[in-house]
């Protein structure tokens, strides 16, 4: 096996209750002996002693919110999919790209068998036939680790034909893909999935639940999301359900990232920790570096609104967060301190999701681009005045009406809540504004400084080739 | 000649087996060609198209798609320095404009010795350890100026062949399942419920 820095950035004080990372310590928690050695697959074995219905029941009453973006709760999820029509297939999103989030790929490098066994529990309460485990292609190390646990598996017959003797049969397939970005959005995984370019599909059907992997009923959960299940199914939903709020129980896996003292990934109490807790406590990152002031930080992934340093008491909870003008996403949180070039800042995320545009929508394959662009201009001392406004105009033709911000008292701006409006088929186009809608909203002080005359006092025309 | 060889290509039949459509296996097997090539022929679609059942067309169309395939030669070792977000806070586009300077490429280059092809990226997974890069998709944590001059010494050396496997190949330990023990591909035709759900009578 390799021996190249494998899953670093994992903090973990000994103080915090650990659903998901309980095996992180040891450096052979991949292995099925340290699994068996730590109560692996005994949450597994359990749900067989019961009668799926009532393993469906068990994580519906625990409310396991999905924790790839959407959060969705997964018992919910599974209970769409239409009576009867069989087969039905599970997808495993470990696509892990979306900007600032690092947890799937620790999960699976170093507890590749927890999250086996979750997919198993899936299967066998929601009646999936098949498992197709999909892992993004630029990692390697984690191909390897699920492979051999897989590999294990499968000889100790926990997977496979007629599972530890029962009726249970169910295959779990390892797929790699092969770098898209968009391919992390449900569909078009499906799509990937199937063999063909990786495009989100157009909605309705909403749910591959209804309508997924080669039109039939499909499961696409996350990485994480499965990995609480072999918890949940010892413990039981009360004692997972004891842990967090109501409405966002149990724990969750965080990235800090950026500007802090200590970045690193974290297994937080979901729900009532504060955004304050993460960037200054002492058990996660200690404050900013060298001292600075905290300037502004993405609170949910790349595709999220930002916060300012007013937003500090928002707790890390989903309701909390979209009431105060932005989401959690994938668990994802970048800090900037008052040394960022802000507009450079929104530069590198909308460069991200210009070039990872599939290309099917317009608004978001040219406007992505247009913004990419305009900002660059901008960023390089070369815009004018007419280019903000260009920006905002662009950004309304993603996102028609208000797009979600966070509170400025220092600016007179009320919160606009969550979700928006939008043009196109999935997010990655309004992804792309989202950076340059705060920035411009929060810190338009900044652009204006960078600003020049135009040399003939009209509007620039816009270059509109590809970036590809 | 740069079609899948006959080890290969069992492999590849047996990567088909898995999936319920033999389409699915498209992704891995355009995997596989690039692992046997460092990069992905006109044959080797052709020949991917042919175990898929589909035209070079639509193989052609689904890998041009995706960032890690590559149409022709890259070099032994591929840098992907990561520039989005976390990584430009800490430093990520000096870390590739001294890429650039030692290896006399810019982004996008490959050196004249065929060593190493350059390459700005996105995102890595791996935020917190930030800069990041990857060589041939091995993750380097926390990279600074010395740390890559190092790394470039030690890979022309020789010194990293064990962990870093040369352009194509990702994971070596693959998956395997072994016939005795598969459940096998379901195929969306299939009507039946699994047998471990109680019939529709049963349930009613
Ligand atoms: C553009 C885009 C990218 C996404 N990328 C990921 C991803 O990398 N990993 C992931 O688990 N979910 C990703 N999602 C969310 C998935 O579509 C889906 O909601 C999720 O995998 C469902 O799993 P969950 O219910 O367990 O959260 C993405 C969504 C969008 C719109
Ligand atoms: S919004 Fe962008 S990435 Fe999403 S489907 Fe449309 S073009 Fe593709
Ligand atoms: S931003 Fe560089 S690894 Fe995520």
């Amino acid at each position: 096996m390799s021996t190249y820095p494998w899953a670093a950035g994992y903090i973990d004080d000994g103080a915090r209750p650990q659903v998901v990372t309980s095996r992180f310590k040891y450096d052979d928690g991949y292995t099925l002996e340290r699994y068996h050695a730590t109560g692996g697959y005994e949450g597994f074995k359990a749900a067989l002693r019961r009668a799926p219905g009532d393993v469906h029941e068990e994580v519906k009453a625990a409310t396991v919110l999905g924790r790839g973006g959407a959060a969705p709760p997964a018992g919910t999820k599974w209970g769409l999919m239409p009576a009867q029509k069989y087969p039905r297939y599970l997808v495993v999103n470990g696509d892990e790209s979306e900007p600032g989030t690092y947890k799937d790929r620790l999960l699976m490098e170093r507890d590749p068998h927890q999250l086996i066994e979750g997919c198993l529990i899936a299967a066998y309460a929601a009646g999936l036939s098949q498992v197709f485990l999909y892992i993004r292609g630029e990692m390697p190390l984690a191909h390897e680790r699920v492979g051999q646990a897989l590999n294990e598996a499968y000889a100790a017959g926990y997977v496979g034909r007629n599972i530890l003797g029962t009726d249970f049969s169910v295959d779990i397939v390892l797929h790699w893909g092969a770098g898209a970005y968009v391919v992390g959005e449900e569909t078009a995984l499906i799509e990937s999935l199937e063999g063909k370019r990786g495009e989100p599909r157009l909605k309705p059907p909403f749910f591959p639940a209804a309508i997924g992997l080669y039109g039939q009923p499909t499961i696409v959960n996350n990485v994480e999301t499965l990995s609480n299940l072999p918890w949940l199914l010892v413990n039981g939903s009360a004692a997972y359900t004891s842990i967090g709020t109501q409405t966002s129980p149990g724990t969750r896996m965080v990235a800090v990232s950026g500007h802090v003292n200590r970045p690193g990934v974290f297994e937080i109490i979901n729900g009532t920790t504060t955004f304050r807790d993460l960037l200054y406590a002492d058990e996660f990152c200690q404050g900013i570096r060298n001292g600075n002031e905290l300037k502004a930080f993405v609170p949910g992934g790349g595709s999220a609104p930002w916060f300012t340093p007013e937003q500090l008491d928002v707790p890390f909870e989903g309701r909390a967060a979209g009431a105060a003008g932005s989401m959690l996403g994938s668990g994802a949180i970048m800090v900037m301190d008052h040394t960022t070039d802000i507009p450079s800042a929104a530069l590198t995320l909308t460069r991200f999701y210009a070039h990872e545009s599939c290309g099917q929508c317009t608004p978001c394959r040219e406007g992505g681009t247009w913004l990419m662009r305009i900002l660059q201009r901008i960023v390089d001392g070369q815009g004018t005045k007419a280019d903000l406004d260009q920006l905002l105009e662009v950004g309304e033709s993603i996102c028609p009406g208000n797009f979600p911000h966070a509170s400025s008292s220092k600016l007179g701006l009320e919160a606009v809540p969550f979700p928006y409006k939008m043009t196109t088929i999935c997010f990655v186009g309004p992804s792309a504004y989202a950076p340059v809608h705060s920035a411009l909203t929060l810190f338009r002080d900044e652009f204006e400084a960078k600003l020049v005359e135009p040399a003939v006092p009209s509007r620039r025309q816009i270059p509109v080739t590809a970036v590809h | 000649m740069s079609r899948l060889n006959d080890a290969n290509l069992a492999l590849a039949r047996e990567i088909i087996g898995r999936y319920p459509k033999a389409r699915s296996a498209t992704i891995p097997l355009l995997h596989l060609s690039q692992q046997q090539n460092g990069y992905v022929t006109q044959d080797a679609i052709a020949h991917v198209a042919e175990l898929v059942g589909a035209s070079s067309a639509e193989v052609m169309g689904t890998a041009t798609f995706y960032e890690m395939f590559k149409f022709e030669p890259v070099g032994k070792y591929l840098i992907n320095i990561c520039g989005t977000m976390s990584c430009a806070l800490m430093g990520s586009e000096e870390l590739l404009h001294h890429a650039e300077h030692v290896l006399g490429v810019k982004a996008g280059g490959t050196t004249d010795d065929g060593m190493f092809t350059l390459e700005h990226a996105e995102c890595q997974a791996a935020c917190t350890e930030a800069p990041n890069m990857q060589v041939n998709y091995r993750h380097c944590h926390r990279m600074t100026p010395n740390a890559f001059d190092q790394l470039i010494d030690d890979l022309r050396a020789g010194k990293r062949d064990a962990d870093i496997p040369a352009h194509g190949t990702l994971a070596r330990v693959r998956q395997q399942i072994p016939a005795e023990k598969a459940a096998g591909a379901v195929h969306p035709d299939t009507v039946d419920g699994p047998a471990w759900m109680p019939a529709p009578e049963a349930a009613s």
